[in-house]
């Protein structure tokens, strides 16, 4: 590894890494600058070169870093989990219920999909593996009943944290985005605080379409933090550069794995090194 | 979808059109606009690069600049290399719009397989096909899946199957992929099933043990028809994914997956050009006959805003 000149040429070559890491042209355009402004015309080796985007997003992404905690009082908190179709919701809930249940956390989940085929049955199967209650309606039942039944049951039983399913969609569906704050709602009846938290679910394999994601949901659904999933792929998330810097929501955690064990805290610098191609 | 790059494009194609001379930095200014569009509407990077150098070789000759309505050539360049990216060129193989229907005319049964990443469609996409293939197609599909991975997987394809009134194979707890395809296929054989549709777990690339198990499914199932499916969501990691899934198995095409969203259809314009492979179908719902055929050309227009 030789040493260069950071000229023209090779902020390039980091812009075009960047985008390739789903950056975006904007956000990486924003770093590349960032870059220019410091060091233009430097000796550095590839290795600083890369280390120095490192720090760049590490920068940007370590204010929104922040875990999902169980604090809320009166019980249960409510976490609301949303997202477009097949982004990882179901699994993810099951890795949070069984992180939680090893922090000896007492968890209810609620399924609020009743429309996929077997969504139902797929979130019961994970509530039998961590152990949790599940509270479940007839398929292609009302959600929102669904929900208001759980937080019933949640709150009669005392329950630490209660984790609500909803089926996935895409953001340019009114009528499925209208139902999605009508559950929301629904939530809030017996106890106004609920939902505590509204977690958006990103696929870390989608691009720019991701910021749109956000821009939605936040609007009808209040969404208060985001969980990456899929990045045990060749995906790097570097969308999660361009959320942070546009709307600074925190994140809570990534998914690497189809398993319960396999969500892990959200580490900015590990996340920067992976989009820098350090790590 | 598509509405936002067709905007981007429209805008710059508009400047074009309304100068009446061009110069060559001309030409390389208006292309780094339309690198950043179709950057934005996740086009993969390697295949945009191909695209501008294509488009901006032709496009800085003589005969452009020099002629009577050099923005109108240009636009019109731009416009044809669209059109074969997305698998509608002159030499393609498709029909009159570029289509490119599903073989189904080999030795009963047939067999479609399909595969991809966690969560992009497969098994939605299965029973979407099997119900066409009934309705469309007059044939007797049967359907399987595969996945033993995720949890309630087989269950969900035995409800599709009930809404696409298409069969599917009766679930054995417990037996493995490489097995379940072998029994659809004896099942197959005994009930004069035309068509046998395999879903298949979701799997990453680099996860080489589940690409393994494809493999050996594939060689096991002999598919006509082995279809990649792609969530048009998909960023710059669908280059990675078609490579990965093209080396291991033989891909004849592509289906891909909620092009009802907003997305801005770069993946639909990447597919193509980094599989080699024609897209056949668009999702457009989560209902199961929200699939469409897929028009190369008609998309390409759509996207010109023609
Ligand atoms: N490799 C990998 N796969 C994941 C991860 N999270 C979820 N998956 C897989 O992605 C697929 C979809 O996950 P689900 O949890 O069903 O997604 P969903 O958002 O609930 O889907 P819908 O309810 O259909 O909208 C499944 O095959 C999961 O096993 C992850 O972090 N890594
Ligand atoms: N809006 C929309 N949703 C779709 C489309 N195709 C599939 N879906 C939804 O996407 C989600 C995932 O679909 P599946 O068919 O379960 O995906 P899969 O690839 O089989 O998932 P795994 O088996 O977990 O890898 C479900 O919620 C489907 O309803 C589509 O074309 N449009
Ligand atoms: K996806
Ligand atoms: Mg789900
Ligand atoms: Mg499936």
């Amino acid at each position: 590894v030789g040493n260069t000149r950071l000229d023209d040429a090779t902020l390039d070559e980091i812009e075009d890494a960047l985008i390739m890491s789903d950056l975006g042209p904007e956000a990486a355009g924003r770093v590349r600058e960032a870059l220019r402004e410091q060091r233009f015309g430097a000796e550095i080796t590839e290795r600083q070169l890369r280390e120095a985007v490192a720090e760049e997003i590490a920068a940007i992404l370590r204010p929104v870093a922040k875990p999902l905690e169980v604090t809320a009082f009166p019980r249960p908190q409510v976490i609301l989990v949303i997202g477009v179709n097949g982004s990882g919701k179901t699994t993810t809930i099951a890795k949070l219920a069984h992180l939680f249940m090893e922090d000896d956390y007492e968890v209810m989940l609620a399924a609020g999909d009743t429309f996929r085929a077997a969504a139902i049955g797929q979130l019961q199967t994970w509530a039998d593996r961590v152990g949790v209650p599940l509270v479940r309606g007839p398929e292609g039942g009302d959600p929102a009943s669904i929900v208001f039944d759980a937080v019933k049951r949640g709150t009669d039983e005392g329950t630490d944290a209660l984790i609500v399913d909803t089926a996935g969609r895409l953001q340019n569906k009114r009528e499925l985005m209208d139902e999605l704050a009508k559950i929301r709602k629904v939530l809030g009846r017996l106890n106004p605080e609920a939902p505590h938290d509204v977690v958006l679910v990103l696929d870390a394999t989608n691009g720019q379409n991701a910021l749109s994601q956000i821009d939605v949901f936040q609007e009808v659904a209040g969404v208060t933090g985001l969980i990456m999933t899929k990045l045990d792929g060749t995906a790097r998330g570097g969308i999660l550069v361009a959320a942070a810097q546009k709307y600074g929501l925190p994140i809570h955690a990534i998914g690497v794995g189809e398993q319960l064990d396999d969500l892990r805290p959200f580490d900015p610098d590990l996340v920067a090194r992976v989009i820098a191609g350090v790590a | 979808m598509f509405d936002a790059l067709s905007d981007r494009l429209g805008n710059t194609f508009d400047r074009l059109r309304g100068r009446g001379a061009l110069r060559e930095q001309d030409v390389r200014d208006a292309m780094r606009e339309v690198r950043i569009a179709l950057l934005e509407a996740d086009v993969a990077l390697p295949v945009a690069r191909d695209f501008i150098a294509k488009v901006t070789e032709k496009a800085v000759g003589e005969s452009v600049l020099k002629s009577v309505t050099p923005g109108q050539q240009v636009v019109k360049i731009v416009n044809d290399e669209l059109v074969a990216m997305l698998g509608g060129g002159a030499n393609a193989e498709g029909g009159e719009d570029g289509h490119v229907p599903l073989t189904l005319d080999a030795k009963p049964p047939v067999v479609i397989m399909m595969v991809g990443l966690q969560g992009s469609g497969k098994t939605t996409s299965t029973a979407k096909l099997g119900k066409l293939i009934r309705e469309k197609h007059g044939k007797k599909a049967m359907m399987a899946s595969l996945d033993v991975n995720r949890p309630a997987a087989q269950e969900q394809l035995a409800v599709l199957g009930e809404q696409a009134q298409v069969d599917t194979l009766p679930i054995i707890e417990g037996q493995q992929p490489v097995d379940i395809a072998r029994r659809a296929l004896e099942s197959a054989k005994l009930r004069n099933v035309d068509v046998v549709l395999l879903d298949t777990a979701g799997r990453l690339h680099v996860d080489e043990a589940l690409m393994a198990e494809m493999k050996a499914v594939a060689s096991v199932a002999t598919p006509t028809e082995v279809l990649l499916v792609v969530d048009s969501l998909t960023g710059q990691d669908a280059v990675n994914v078609a490579q990965s899934f093209s080396d291991e198995v033989p891909l004849t095409g592509v289906i891909l997956t909620r092009m009802d969203g907003d997305a801005r259809g770069g993946a639909a314009l990447s597919m193509r050009a980094v599989t080699g492979k024609p897209i056949k179908f668009a999702g457009v719902g989560e209902k199961l006959d929200a699939l469409e055929a897929f028009h190369p050309r008609r998309v390409a227009e759509r996207i010109l805003g023609m």
